[in-house]
């Protein structure tokens, strides 16, 4: 493979300046069909956590009989280390807002949102500016769509589409039951696609380019390329686009600061990965979660910190809905200070791992699901660290 | 509506169930148990708790049978290691958030979350007490609820209760993550929120989060004062539901066993509640009447619909969400604050008894009832101890009585007598129907045609019953109501209260008399009945009820011969101003 | 307090009473009162028609509907772990130590509250704090603090 300097991939900020949504204009003269598969063989999966499919979340919303139906775009970034859709948003919001209308487009929806997390209040004024250049080039276009945008309130499961859907309709950020999914009954009970930004931004740069030339990148389960939110320990925090399938070793080489003893992937909800394991772990959809988070721990950190900060984070930001959740999260918090400060023993540890991954299997959405990804991993390659 | 039926297997045995049905829904059919908490027949399903996680074949993880339809060839597993060692996780996790002093709760030996752990013998604190010390002083400021944050689980039952079924909306769920819990308006304690006191939410309440504050204690106080006289009635709703919990089932030798219980406790005179139904039920007729005429003769001023008062909650409801409507409310007292007037005079002058000795405990379904304190003429209270059916069922319990052996015994002779109509008052559009009886033997002078002794549109299921009644004959003095349309409503729950009221604000003029009851289902789904409660063991004690009325000997509130009595004796012979107090606010 | 129900007035007059609209609104009022009283919860239920206990739920729900009394400037110091690693600590106690107050508190003067947030999305320029709605990053003590005395003498 050849080194990570040589691949140096720019598809989400390039080729902007002079954007005058000639992509959209294009993908609007093409059948609904033609664009979905597209996005099908191109193999482009969601850019927020979860990794669905895109091209099937629009081919089922698509299928559903409905005269009124919604685009939602999720920019409730609010993972641990993730920054890359604020800077989407900030410097190519016309692919974020042309990939939206293409998915109006392909759907029949004619209502957009943008979902803008509170932290990003700052970005609305010049969001609504956009919004107003693009309605402009809309009604040239013929097309029936228009785009508002909505602030959240400031929670972090609002991330999950069914809670973030509960929340613009005026209720607490809770995930629903599902089935149904959004895709049949989202938005006041009708079809909608609920999608990352960067998910709209790569599946504008899909219709640009072609599928075929997207799968020049990646590897057949991670096709393409995607943006990653680097921090921590690093000697070039930022974003920065690399393509699918690349090792962490390949990453650590670049970014590191030749001291990384770890490197969390996919922010708190992630998996930790070892310095022994960099070589054998590829960055993309085979096992990892892909929000795009990269924050790597030189060999002055302390794992047991870092775990515990992840999981007074989710014992916050739980919303407390189920059982697992709520109160898991604060056990398994509550359960590796005691063991630190000698009183509960070791084995408790055991007590804490059944916990974790019964939390998995139980809980109501993505967040319970996801505590034991951090907790596991960094248990089982820092023990040490987390017992004395 | 869809016929579809979908085959699945659980636990490798097949069933068939209509399409929309959920894994729930499919395992009751089969009889398969899968335990659940924050699952409630009468609510709307929330998938919150996770005790009824099931594997499903082909989905990774586990999910709620409460929530999840079926879909054809749905291979389910109820009983896996993976589930069951999720089930168990989340029980012993509810625990390390529960303040589990079973044996001092109120719910010991009646709490689901009791059951749940003892499934799983889960008693050894596995994780850390998540209990906070201030959440184990429980708001007692109500007169009739008690909440204990200690106990809850955070099922959200009564939050679904209080906002879905009753509409009144006192609990919400507030903060989010560890700081999650159910509360009130800013926190504020029950004494200064919105709550009408049915107690919906504490017969829906799976542990002691939520339940009506006691008053039993006082009570066996009161019995062991040999220096106190204490007369005790219950009503027919709280006997024909005591066997749920007592562990019989009601029969035509339970009222007089119930009398021979009540005297074993101690108590010193036991009285037909009836009684005072029927007086409660001639009052009302007359000044329903009264109010006609009134209207008839000043038709600019609105006094009418004629509404009934004898639901404390309902009177709550109205003195916060439409206070406007308050004149239209009766003054008769309720039939429980008559037994305790009339027992405080009457009863009194008759036994040779000082007021001030005597001690009246009511027993009724109702936990508002708790909040209904009167003072008659004297300044002594009319009732001074209402409880509820459980805490007698508890007092029963402590007193190692068994009913069902003892020998039938009779009230006391002095008010002994009810009519079938009384029985009738307890079950939503009942009064109405004894109101109607009375009504039609008063304004017509002629004998109750036997068709009017049944009036099926008032013993519908709906939130908000009607019916409309004409004489062709009437007594002098009652011309105008001759050939009159007289529109009748019968109202339970109060989100029908609540459309009920916004009815009347378009069209006042539609009603002339309009029962109100706030409980589901009238006084018979009171909430202080046994737990645990749903629509259709209210519908079952509905049932008994109306058969009770049938086989009365007679069936209308003013052939009761004792009323008769009192009436001459008594209630008519006190100056008037006097005999308002007795029976009027 | 007539004051936030003209604002509600005004704002269900532009956007109807739908449910949808309740988190824009109670947005509103914190914008101009820093954050929710009583009243104006009270005053949101009645317009609305939803029970207060129900608007006051879903407020606490999120972190940036206060229902505790703020500052005219709330200060958000991130907290996670990137922010951590860059000595958000030191940040933290520095602007204590400079307004006399604790993580949590207001100031006398009702000009400042001081409060800990979860990930800002600059973690690569840790450590990051918002004041109101204004964003600040590459922080150190001494930078921190002398933005906060800009504000001060705002």
């Amino acid at each position: 493979m050849d080194t990570l300097n040589q691949k140096r991939i720019d598809l989400i900020f390039s080729n902007y300046t002079t954007s005058r949504y000639q992509v959209l204009e294009r993908s609007l003269q093409r059948p609904p069909e033609d664009i979905i598969n597209e996005l099908m063989d191109a193999g482009l999966k969601g850019r927020g956590n979860v990794g669905f499919p895109t091209g099937m979340k629009w081919k089922f919303a698509k299928r559903e009989e409905s005269a009124e139906k919604y685009v939602i775009c999720n920019a409730n970034e609010s993972e641990t280390g993730t920054f890359k859709d604020r800077e989407i948003l900030e410097r190519v919001p016309r692919k974020v807002l042309s990939g939206m209308a293409i998915c109006g487009y392909c759907t029949g929806a004619k209502k957009g949102i943008i979902y803008l997390r509170y932290e990003y209040a700052y970005l609305k004024e010049q969001l609504q500016n956009e919004l107003n250049i693009f309605h402009e080039h809309i009604k040239k276009f013929n097309l029936d769509f228009a785009i508002e945008i909505f602030l959240g309130g400031g929670s972090y499961v609002s991330g999950e589409e069914s809670a973030l859907i509960e929340s613009m309709e005026g209720k607490r950020a809770e995930p629903r039951n599902k089935p149904p999914y959004p895709v049949i009954s989202g938005l006041y009970g009708l079809p909608t696609v609920v999608n990352n930004v960067e998910t709209f931004a790569t599946a504008q740069v899909i219709c640009a380019i072609g599928a075929e030339e997207f799968l020049k990148l990646g590897t057949v389960y991670s096709p393409g390329s995607k943006l990653f939110s680097i921090s921590g320990d690093t000697i070039k925090p930022g974003i920065h686009e690399l393509e699918l399938g690349t090792t962490i070793e390949e990453v650590v080489n670049e970014f590191g600061d030749k001291n990384t003893k770890s490197v969390q992937v996919g922010g708190a909800s992630g998996f930790c990965i070892p310095h022994r394991l960099f070589a054998e772990t590829v960055i993309g959809y085979e096992g990892l979660t892909t929000g795009g988070s990269m924050i790597f721990f030189n060999n002055t950190r302390s794992m047991y910190k870092v775990l515990h900060e992840y999981l007074r984070f989710f014992a916050e930001e739980s919303c407390g809905l189920c059982t697992p959740c709520r109160i898991g999260t604060q056990q398994l918090l509550l359960g590796i200070e005691a063991i630190k400060r000698g009183d509960r023993p070791a084995g408790y540890m055991d007590v804490l791992k059944k916990l974790a991954l019964n939390m998995k299997t139980s809980a109501k959405c993505g967040l319970g699901q996801s505590v034991a990804n951090p907790f596991i991993s960094i248990l089982e390659n820092f023990k040490e660290e987390i017992l004395y | 509506m869809e016929k579809t039926l979908i085959n699945l297997t659980i636990n490798n045995i097949p069933v068939s169930v209509q399409k929309g049905s959920t894994i729930l829904d499919a395992a009751h059919k089969i009889n398969m148990h899968i335990p659940t908490l924050c699952y409630h027949p009468d609510l709307k399903v929330a998938g919150n708790c996770r005790v009824c996680v099931v594997e499903v074949a082909g989905t990774k993880e586990l999910i709620t049978a409460c929530s999840t339809a079926v879909t054809e060839g749905m291979i389910v597993t109820t009983n896996s290691y993976k589930v069951r060692t999720a089930r168990k996780t989340i029980v012993e996790l509810l625990l390390s958030e529960h303040n589990a002093d079973c044996t001092k709760c109120y719910r010991n030996g009646n709490c689901e979350l009791q059951w749940l752990a003892s499934e799983y013998r889960i008693g050894d604190h596995v994780y850390h007490d998540l209990v906070k010390e201030e959440e184990k002083q429980p708001d007692s400021t109500s007169l009739c609820i008690i909440k204990d944050d200690s106990k809850c689980v955070r099922c959200q039952r009564c939050v679904r209760t209080c906002s879905d079924l009753q509409d009144v909306g006192t609990f919400s769920v507030i903060n989010k993550g560890k700081k999650q819990k159910v509360s009130t308006f800013y926190g504020k304690p029950l004494k200064d929120v919105f709550c009408i006191d049915c107690g919906q939410c504490t017969s829906r309440c799976p542990t002691a989060a939520l339940t009506e504050k006691p008053l039993y204690e006082e009570v066996w106080d009161a019995l062991a004062d040999t220096g106190k006289h204490v007369v005790i009635a219950t009503t027919p709703a709280v006997r024909v539901a005591i066997g749920e919990e007592l562990g019989f089932e009601y029969n035509k030798h339970s009222d007089s066993k119930i009398i021979a219980a009540l005297r074993l406790l101690g108590f010193d005179s036991v009285v037909d509640s009836g009684y005072f139904h029927d007086i409660y039920i001639v009052e009302l007729c007359t000044e329903f009447m009264l109010k006609m005429k009134q209207d008839n003769e000043n038709a600019a001023k609105t006094i009418l619909p004629y509404i009934t008062s004898c639901s404390p909650g309902w009177v709550e409801f109205v003195s916060t969400k439409c206070p406007e409507i308050k004149p239209l409310l009766s003054q008769c007292k309720s039939p429980r604050l008559i037994f305790g007037s009339l027992i405080k005079t009457y009863y009194a002058d008759k036994k040779a008894l000082n007021p001030k000795d005597i001690i009246t405990v009511s027993v009724t379904p109702c936990t508002a009832a708790k909040n209904e304190s009167t003072q008659s003429m004297t300044g002594i209270a009319d009732v001074d101890f209402s409880i509820t059916t459980r805490e007698l069922v508890r007092m029963i319990r402590q007193s190692g009585i068994d009913i069902q052996r003892l020998d039938a015994e009779d009230y006391e002779p002095l008010m002994c007598e009810h009519s079938g109509a009384s029985v009738l008052t307890e079950v939503s559009g009942g009064t109405t129907e004894a109101v109607i009886r009375t009504l039609s033997e008063l304004v017509t002078g002629n004998e109750l045609d036997p068709k009017m002794l049944k009036i099926m549109p008032l013993r519908s299921e709906h939130g908000i019953k009607e019916t409309v009644l004409t004489f062709s004959e009437v007594r002098t003095g009652w011309e105008f109501l001759k050939d009159q349309e007289i529109r009748f409503a019968a109202v339970n729950g109060s989100r029908h209260a609540m459309d009920f009221f916004k009815q009347l604000k378009e069209n006042q003029k539609h009603y002339h008399f309009a029962e109100v009851m706030i409980c589901q289902g009238g006084c018979i789904g009171g909430g202080g009945q046994p737990i645990p409660v749903s629509a259709e063991l209210i519908k079952a004690r509905a049932s008994i009820l109306y058969s009770l009325d049938e086989i009365c000997g007679q069936q209308k509130a003013h052939e009761n011969a004792r009323l008769n009595a009192i009436y001459r004796e008594f209630l008519t012979k006190t100056e008037l101003k006097e005999n308002q107090k007795i029976l009027y606010y | 307090m007539s004051e936030n129900k003209s604002l509600i007035q005004e704002f269900v007059r532009v956007h109807g009473c739908g449910r949808n609209n309740l988190l824009p609104l109670l947005q509103e009022i914190v914008h101009q009162e820093n954050f929710l009283s009583e009243e104006a919860v009270q005053a949101v239920a009645d317009t609305l028609q939803i029970p207060a206990s129900e608007v006051y739920g879903t407020a606490t729900f999120y972190n940036y509907l206060d229902t505790e009394a703020r500052g005219k400037y709330v200060i958000r110091l991130c907290r996670n772990i990137s922010c951590m690693m860059q000595s958000q600590a030191e940040i933290v106690s520095a602007i204590s130590l400079f307004l006399k107050i604790k993580v949590g508190e207001t100031t006398s003067d009702k000009k400042f509250s001081l409060l800990q947030a979860n990930c800002l999305g600059w973690c690569h320029k840790a450590p990051a704090m918002m004041i109101n709605n204004e964003v600040y990053t590459e922080l150190t003590p001494q930078k921190a603090v002398q933005i906060i005395k800009e504000y001060k003498e705002k």
